[in-house]
């Protein structure tokens, strides 16, 4: 028997709990709005799980949840940040990503419209990015459970024959190199805090790495030791973390970090250290100084990596200190964030 | 960015620092305090200690409203925030401030109190319009900078007749805790004040005048740049070389003799003194604080929920009372870094990052390290 279904009114309706129950509005939702937005082979098969051939190598594996809020924002939206933030995450082990997974927990009342914006620039993030989302699924939770929409993420990829990326791996006397300016993503989520209304021109840098990763991998091969990308915590945080993992210190001269001049303005205004500020499309690589000018020039000829910079180098410290050298003529420590600075900032 | 840049500069600093270095007598030692979490921040963030002869030593004061605000306050503002009709709005840094048994803002947020984070006294405004059905309390903290603020939101909040909106007023005052300092029992060692920037555009310069005309402290008013630090610096060094002591003025792009009289009047208007008020590390200190004036009643949230004043007993271990008279640095407290990290704050010092071993601990550490090594 065939039925008669109203079309999802994607300019007026919203999600409602009958759109997460397992029945027909669930299987609509879907078809309609989510395979129509990632469109792939896999999808269309219409199966809980998919199916993909294993590549030859060593494989990646990543997960990753976002709650930024708002969910739109200059430059992306929570759609897009989720692509691009997972598909960083697997490109800093070098690897080269396949595959995502989208997990949605929706909030009732949800407009399709703003669904539908998300999931399309999903859809054109893992577009633009060469993977698919290959497998997902859909929750509803009541009013006032959730802000909106939560997406969770996992990611795989696969890292080229004898590429061995590792935290663990920085030595004394290598080079501390950044992709590009500071802060971008965190000041421009915050221009659009609810409570925090000032105008600039700042968008997320929010995008997907693995380009640029491919190209500094061309250039330096082993020869970098391991990359990060400098989300939550910012810069500050990515040095600490590897000064512990490596066992050693940092030396970095803030001169030669860039922050863009709006970005330097707003943290002024607000007290914040741009060090402390959240990236979403910036990484950091710490690499043997043979190889240095190499993946630097690979870098500043990437669109990704124009403003690319060497920042610093590794020092041996057992107190693992990341030091700098401040760009009035003194030297400070480069220390974790403590406590919140931004909630919900990815 | 444009002026700020101008006052970060390297080539100038470097100049500073040589002026500095030929006036500084190598035969003595050079104390100066600057009060403000401010200039403590500045030091710390642009590395001003590198760039001192080594008896040039600077001694971080209490100038972190944050920092003084004693447990007992936040005790009574986290008893204040549970009550189901309350809305408590807080500037972000009060969050993590520790009260009694560990307690913070933050745990108290977590666990069901609403407190929001505000930027501006101006959206507590707006909340308790928004909200006509709760009690709006707005936790006002900090020296002469925030209370005309608090002014401005308390007239507002009169202008639109807001019958939901209070005020848990914890505004203290410069001048007494610098009297406190140079009064403590023990001998203080300090041979001249780096007077607070944004209090002396409210304030002016005048209030200043006993420390230099009674106590014989040279007094330098300076802004937040470290420019402005280190020419401030050099001007207390001038005055100590040449045996004065006067209240100078390093900070005249902004500050005046007499201050903001607009704002003083304000101040004067709504508020006045309490007789004694409680500060963390410091003690009770008379006169050091505002409440509101009885015409203000309705709006004073210690009235109208009837708030009881508790007193809690600092660590018996924290040594902040003698870092803030300079008397002990960070390091020689045996919580530093131990029991008290900016994560696990203990005494006042360690609280905000403009405190005192907060500051040491962030940007500093790595001096005690070098300096081991070269020892």
């Amino acid at each position: 028997m065939s039925m008669h279904q109203r079309r999802l009114d994607l300019k007026n309706g919203c999600v409602d709990l009958s759109h997460g129950a397992g029945g027909r509005a669930m299987a609509q939702l879907i078809a309609g709005l989510f395979h129509e937005a990632f469109g792939n082979e896999w999808l269309a098969r219409g199966n809980d799980q998919s199916a993909f051939d294993v590549a030859a190598g060593r494989m990646v594996m990543t997960t990753d949840g976002y709650v930024v809020s708002p969910l739109f924002f200059p430059g992306g939206n929570i759609g897009s940040l989720a692509v691009h933030g997972t598909v960083n995450d697997i490109a800093m082990a070098g690897a080269k990503p396949l595959y995502l997974s989208a997990s949605f927990i929706i909030e009732e009342g949800f407009s399709f419209a703003d669904l539908k914006r998300i999931a399309d620039a999903m859809g054109q993030a893992a577009r633009d990015a060469g993977i698919a989302i290959i497998t997902g699924d859909t929750k509803v939770v009541e009013r006032g459970k959730a802000d909106g929409v939560f997406i969770s993420t996992a990611g795989v990829g696969v890292v080229p024959d004898g590429l061995d990326l590792s935290a663990d791996k920085a030595r004394p006397g290598d080079r501390v190199l950044l992709s590009g300016s500071l802060g971008d993503h965190g000041v421009a989520i915050m221009s659009k805090r609810q409570n925090l209304t000032f105008d600039t021109e700042i968008v997320s840098d929010s995008a997907s790495l693995h380009g640029l990763v491919a190209d500094m991998v061309a250039a330096g091969g082993n020869g970098i030791r391991l990359m990060r990308d400098p989300t939550r915590g910012g810069l500050a945080a990515t040095m600490n973390e590897i000064a512990q993992q490596s066992n050693l210190g940092f030396r970095l001269q803030e001169e030669a970090i860039p922050v863009k001049p709006a970005v330097a303005a707003a943290c002024e205004l607000l007290g914040l250290d741009p060090l402390h500020v959240a990236n979403e499309g910036k990484l950091v690589a710490v690499v043997a100084p043979e190889v240095v000018g190499a993946v630097l020039a690979a870098m500043q000829a990437h669109p990704l990596g124009r403003d690319a910079a060497e920042i610093g180098e590794a020092v041996g410290d057992d107190h693992r200190f990341v030091q700098m050298a401040t760009s009035f003529g003194g030297g400070r420590i480069v220390d974790w964030l403590s406590g919140e600075q931004l909630p919900r900032i990815c | 960015m444009k002026y700020a840049d101008e006052f970060r500069d390297k080539e100038l600093a470097m100049g500073l620092a040589r002026a500095i270095r030929a006036k500084a007598d190598p035969a003595r030692a050079y104390r100066f305090m600057e009060f403000c979490g401010g200039h403590t921040h500045a030091i710390a963030r642009y590395g001003l200690e590198d760039m001192l002869p080594d008896n040039v030593r600077m001694i971080h004061g209490p100038g972190c409203p944050v920092c003084v605000l004693p447990a007992g306050r936040i005790d009574m503002a986290i008893a204040l925030a549970t009550r189901p009709e309350v809305i408590l709005c807080v500037y972000g840094d009060l969050m993590r401030v520790p009260g009694s048994r560990g307690s913070s803002l933050l745990k108290a947020k977590a666990r069901g109190a609403d407190i929001r984070m505000v930027y501006s006294t101006l959206d507590a405004i707006a909340l308790a319009e928004q909200n006509p059905g709760r009690e709006i309390v707005f936790f006002a903290i900090g020296f002469e900078t925030t209370t005309p603020p608090t002014a401005v939101m308390i007239r507002a909040a009169e202008k639109k007749r807001l019958t939901n909106f209070s005020v848990f007023c914890n505004h203290v005052l410069t001048p007494p805790a610098m009297r406190a300092i140079l009064d403590s029992d023990t001998p203080i060692e300090i041979d001249g004040f780096v007077g607070p920037a944004h209090v002396s555009t409210v304030i002016g310069t005048e209030p200043y005048a006993p420390f230099a005309r009674d106590d014989g402290k040279p007094v330098v008013i300076a802004g937040f740049e470290p420019l402005d630090m280190m020419q401030a610096i050099l001007m207390l060094i001038e005055q100590v070389n040449d045996g004065r002591h006067e209240v100078e003025n390093q900070y005249r792009r902004a500050v005046t003799g007499r201050g903001n009289g607009r704002a003083i009047r304000e101040m004067a208007e709504i508020f006045e003194l309490r007789e004694e008020f409680e500060w963390r590390g410091l003690g009770s200190i008379p006169s050091s604080a505002l409440k509101l004036r009885p015409a203000f009643a309705h709006l004073d949230a210690e009235l109208r929920f009837a708030m009881s004043e508790r007193v809690v007993a600092d660590n018996p271990a924290c040594e902040c009372p003698a870092i803030l008279r300079g008397l002990k640095k960070p390091v020689d407290c045996k919580l530093f870094g131990t029991a008290c990290t900016p994560e696990t704050p203990v005494g006042s010092c360690m609280v905000s990052s403009e405190g005192a071993c907060a500051a040491h601990w962030t940007y500093g550490r790595f001096r005690d390290h070098q300096r081991r090594l070269a020892s």
